[in-house]
């Protein structure tokens, strides 16, 4: 990779082209270039004067490293903090002074604040709303890319419009709407997980189906033709073939739902009175709300555990998340 | 994401396919049940059993739903819960009519929490509703009289026991002439001839009932305290209350209502509390009775907003700042993540893959939490920025208003350059790499070449996209409310307002903040000001970015 492949992908900085005058000839020679050229040609790249270095490369590498001290600094902060278990903020400041796991077992023992239990919630709230999400917004970018149909055009514009409106800048109504429904079904009023994820739901389709929609209309048309020819009814279709098809889609929209839905605060704080109902966002909001300096080593830990598996999966599904992303951003 | 395919997601009207994929798909839509049912093969029972199941069990729920809402009397919802019972059902039985399947639940979900919950929030904002402003003007009426209450003086000891069934609490009394009643706050008393008593003549237990000891009394002693046993059905008669669980007293409202003037007299003062058509009892002086009811108020939210002298300064700022805020951020956040993305946007530079792991985990990191850690390194007092690496200073990084707003945008550029950088870099891996040569044989300077070719294209690509995050940003609540909460709070108010909050935060604190009282209407107006000025934005900008695409195609 040290030859003549770089000259061609960016050449951003105007020192280069002072380089290049150099390298120009080299690169000519290089295309029938025996091992020996090769040798020499890395040797005369190896050699090259630091300035030249830096202002091609070198000035890359510091901005990496000075964003990457500003994006990791806060994480190892609280992971620091976490492992500490003096427990208050100014006992937190000497970093990784002491490590033991003192705040995670505080975290577990809280009558109060049942730390295990919002875990809980916040997976089965955030799963449940995510897999019916990815199902819901499945099922209408199906119709939208492969039905025609009046209303078709205007409920693809509908979507895109809608989703520039957040549902929490309804809360107000949510809250009074939901205080309603506990007045007839309790089950699914104010205080109710189902009730919450019901809310939810309501943000199921806009920017989710526009996403899938774009990405269905890749999955080309004869398919379905030649399963329809066969025999196989719209539902087979739609599950055995097209969903399987865009699975990639379908984990990114699971993906970002959840974290989203994970991370909601608004809603799930007006919804949820209960402490045992609560998801991580409300109870460790809660945690140090009023007392931040007192409760931070086990709020630490709480952060810890509950960030964790979300930015493993956020890792692990990387690659996808970013392609679905520019989508996403084309798709706007 | 194959180029093509970003081609068209651009722009949605130029979705239709070629006329021959058209017209087959007419035809396909045409007679989709009618040939389903024709080959009925093992699988098609299938699907038919799952969708009788599937539509059984929600026209069980929605009998259920149904049937509730008759017990409640909730006329208007029932109508129209029944017409939707009705059009799931028809959209599901009929033949043909497949789009409408598989949209249906989608829909119906979108229509109730979305668009049904924004229309609502418009009702909401031309009313008063809020603390002390939630019910109908009986319940208000009936309300007062049961809160206004003062003990009858000289009134007789009630002896008291207290009974527990399930998890409500009930109050068994003994008059003096030794007649047992019971009740409960909704429960008004009633006979309990049937009760146990013990040598003092005091009621002690009922069947039916868990008598409470004196240890569970104590346990349990705030929710005995708020038990209000109305006499009768009339609040007029007064309630009895205990102190202690043992003795119970008579207490008579001291504000009498008068039906025939819809009056409340005060029997102790006189003054007389008057409708004063603004959803309360105003006496001549003006003092109002705390629990009013919910009046519509028409422009009154709107015009307070901007006229009350308590609102009126701070809402300003904050709507300067939530602009400001917006704006900054997605400035930044661009800023940053192009310029990472350019400078990593190279093949052969050593490390880069584990650069860009450590540069985007911020992203990865839950946005609710990353207030609350660096409201833990910002703190004034104790946090990691001032104590270790500036020595023990006293800057107030989220104290000041200026300081405040600053550290605010940079916790915001950390959760957001990471985006930023992804987008752009993807968006610069997807440019032609000809355009760069080309220019570069014509002899364009690297920075003319990203100014002139490689910047415009990619707002092509980016800028609908800018304008999502402006909106996200817009709203950001999390970041603010977490990290400063609105703070450091103006202070030219009385009201819970500071140099951070953004309208979202605001429209929170006011109906649902702690402290001061909840108010609906005033919160809603807010939420519609907002509404009003994201759509205005987003239309405007989305008319700039189709003009864009037009110069750049």
């Amino acid at each position: 990779m040290n030859g003549p492949a770089p000259r061609t992908a960016s050449s951003a900085t105007p020192t280069d082209q002072a380089t290049g005058t150099t390298a120009e000839p080299a690169t000519g020679e290089a295309a029938r270039a025996t091992a020996a050229d090769v040798e020499r040609l890395k040797s005369l790249h190896r050699s090259r004067p630091f300035g030249v270095w830096f202002a091609d490369k070198g000035w890359r590498h510091l901005v990496g490293i000075a964003v990457t001290i500003f994006a990791v600094f806060p994480l190892l902060y609280v992971l620091s903090a976490a492992l500490n278990s003096t427990g208050t903020l100014v006992g937190s400041n000497a970093l990784f002074s002491k490590i033991d796991f003192g705040n995670f077992t505080a975290l577990f023992n809280i009558p109060s604040r049942p730390f295990a239990r919002w875990f809980l919630n916040t997976l089965v709230v955030g799963g449940i709303t995510s897999a019916a999400t990815v199902f819901l917004g499945a099922m209408a970018a199906y119709a939208f890319s492969r039905m025609r149909f009046t209303g078709r055009r205007v409920g693809l514009l509908s979507l895109l419009l809608l989703q520039m409106f957040p549902q929490l800048l309804a809360v107000v109504a949510i809250f009074l709407l939901l205080s309603g429904i506990s007045e007839v079904i309790p089950a699914l009023g104010l205080g109710s997980q189902l009730g919450l994820i019901m809310v939810y739901l309501g943000g199921a389709l806009g920017v989710n189906t526009y996403l899938m929609y774009g990405f269905f209309n890749t999955v080309p048309q004869s398919l379905d033709e030649a399963a329809k020819i066969d025999g196989a009814s719209h539902t087979q279709i739609f599950f055995g073939i097209i969903m399987r098809l865009v699975t990639p889609i379908l984990a990114v929209v699971g993906l970002l739902t959840y974290i989203a839905i994970s991370g909601e605060f608004v809603i799930a704080s007006v919804v949820l009175t209960d402490p045992d109902s609560q998801t991580l966002a409300v109870g460790l909001y809660s945690f140090v709300a009023q007392q931040r300096s007192e409760n931070w080593g086990v709020f630490a830990a709480g952060a810890v555990i509950s960030a964790l598996p979300v930015m493993a999966l956020f890792l692990y599904l990387q690659r996808y998340i970013v392609s679905g992303l520019t989508a996403g951003s084309v798709k706007g | 994401m194959p180029d093509t395919e970003l081609r068209e997601g651009t722009d949605p009207s130029a979705a239709p396919p070629a006329p021959g994929a058209g017209s087959r798909t007419g035809k396909r839509t045409g007679r989709p049940a009618g040939s389903a049912r024709r080959r009925t093969s093992p699988d098609g029972t299938k699907g038919i059993i799952a969708k009788i199941v599937l539509l059984g069990l929600v026209d069980a729920l929605a009998v259920f739903v149904l049937t509730m809402l008759f017990l409640s009397h909730s006329w208007t919802v029932l109508v129209v819960s029944a017409v939707v019972v009705l059009a799931i059902n028809w959209i599901y039985l009929r033949k043909g009519g497949l789009p409408a399947k598989y949209l249906a639940p989608g829909v119906l979900f979108l229509l109730v929490f979305q668009v049904f919950v924004v229309v609502f929030s418009g009702y909401i904002a031309f009313t008063n509703y809020g603390d002390g402003h939630n019910s109908t003007k009986d319940d208000a009426i009936s309300a007062i009289q049961l809160t206004a209450q003062k003990r009858v003086p000289d009134s007789p000891a009630y002896k008291t026991s207290v009974l527990a069934k399930g998890d409500s609490f009930y109050l068994l009394f003994t008059d003096p002439a030794g007649k047992v009643s019971l009740g409960s706050t909704d429960k008004p008393l009633e006979d309990a001839a049937g009760a146990v008593k013990d040598s003092t003549g005091k009621a002690k237990s009922l069947d039916g009932y868990q008598t409470l000891n004196f240890q569970e009394i104590v346990a349990n002693q705030q929710k005995i305290l708020a038990l209000t046993v109305p006499v009768s059905a009339d609040p007029a008669d007064g309630t009895l209350r205990t102190a202690d669980g043992s003795n119970a007293y008579q207490f008579k409202p001291s504000l009498k209502y008068d039906a025939g003037a819809d009056t409340f007299t005060d029997t102790d003062s006189g003054a007389v509390y008057r409708d004063n058509g603004k959803g309360a009892f105003a006496a001549a002086d003006g003092q109002t009775l705390s629990t009013g009811w919910k009046i519509d108020v028409g422009f009154e939210n709107f015009s307070r907003a901007f006229t009350d002298p308590s609102l009126r300064g701070p809402l300003v700022g904050v709507i300067l700042w939530t602009f400001t805020f917006a704006i900054a951020s997605v400035a930044l956040t661009f800023a940053l993540g192009l310029f990472l993305a350019i400078a990593f946007n190279r093949e052969d530079l050593k490390g880069k893959k584990v650069y860009r792991i450590l540069m985007i985990l911020p992203y990865a990191f839950p946005a609710f939490l990353t207030g609350l850690v660096w409201s833990g390194i910002l703190n004034p007092e104790f946090g990691w920025l001032n104590q270790t690496l500036l020595g023990g200073a006293h800057i107030g990084w989220l104290t000041d208003p200026v300081l405040a707003k600053i550290s605010v945008l940079v916790v915001n550029l950390w959760l957001g350059y990471p985006y930023m950088f992804l987008v752009c870099t993807g968006a610069l891996q997807s440019l032609p790499s000809e355009l760069d040569e080309a220019a570069r044989m014509d002899g364009a300077s690297a920075w003319r070449v990203f100014r002139s070719i490689k910047l415009p294209l990619l707002l092509v690509s980016i800028a609908p996209l800018l304008i999502s995050s402006f909106a996200f940003n817009f709203n950001n609540f999390n970041v603010i409310f977490m990290l400063t909460g609105g703070g450091p709070r103006f202070a030219d108010t009385t009201r819970d307002i500071g140099a951070t909050d953004i309208l979202i935060t605001l429209v929170y604190k006011v109906a649902f903040g702690q402290g001061t009282g909840r108010d609906y209407g005033l919160a809603s107006a807010l939420a519609i000001i907002i509404f009003i000025i994201v759509a205005t934005v987003s239309a405007i900008s989305f008319k700039q970015t189709k003009a864009l695409e037009d110069v750049n195609s």
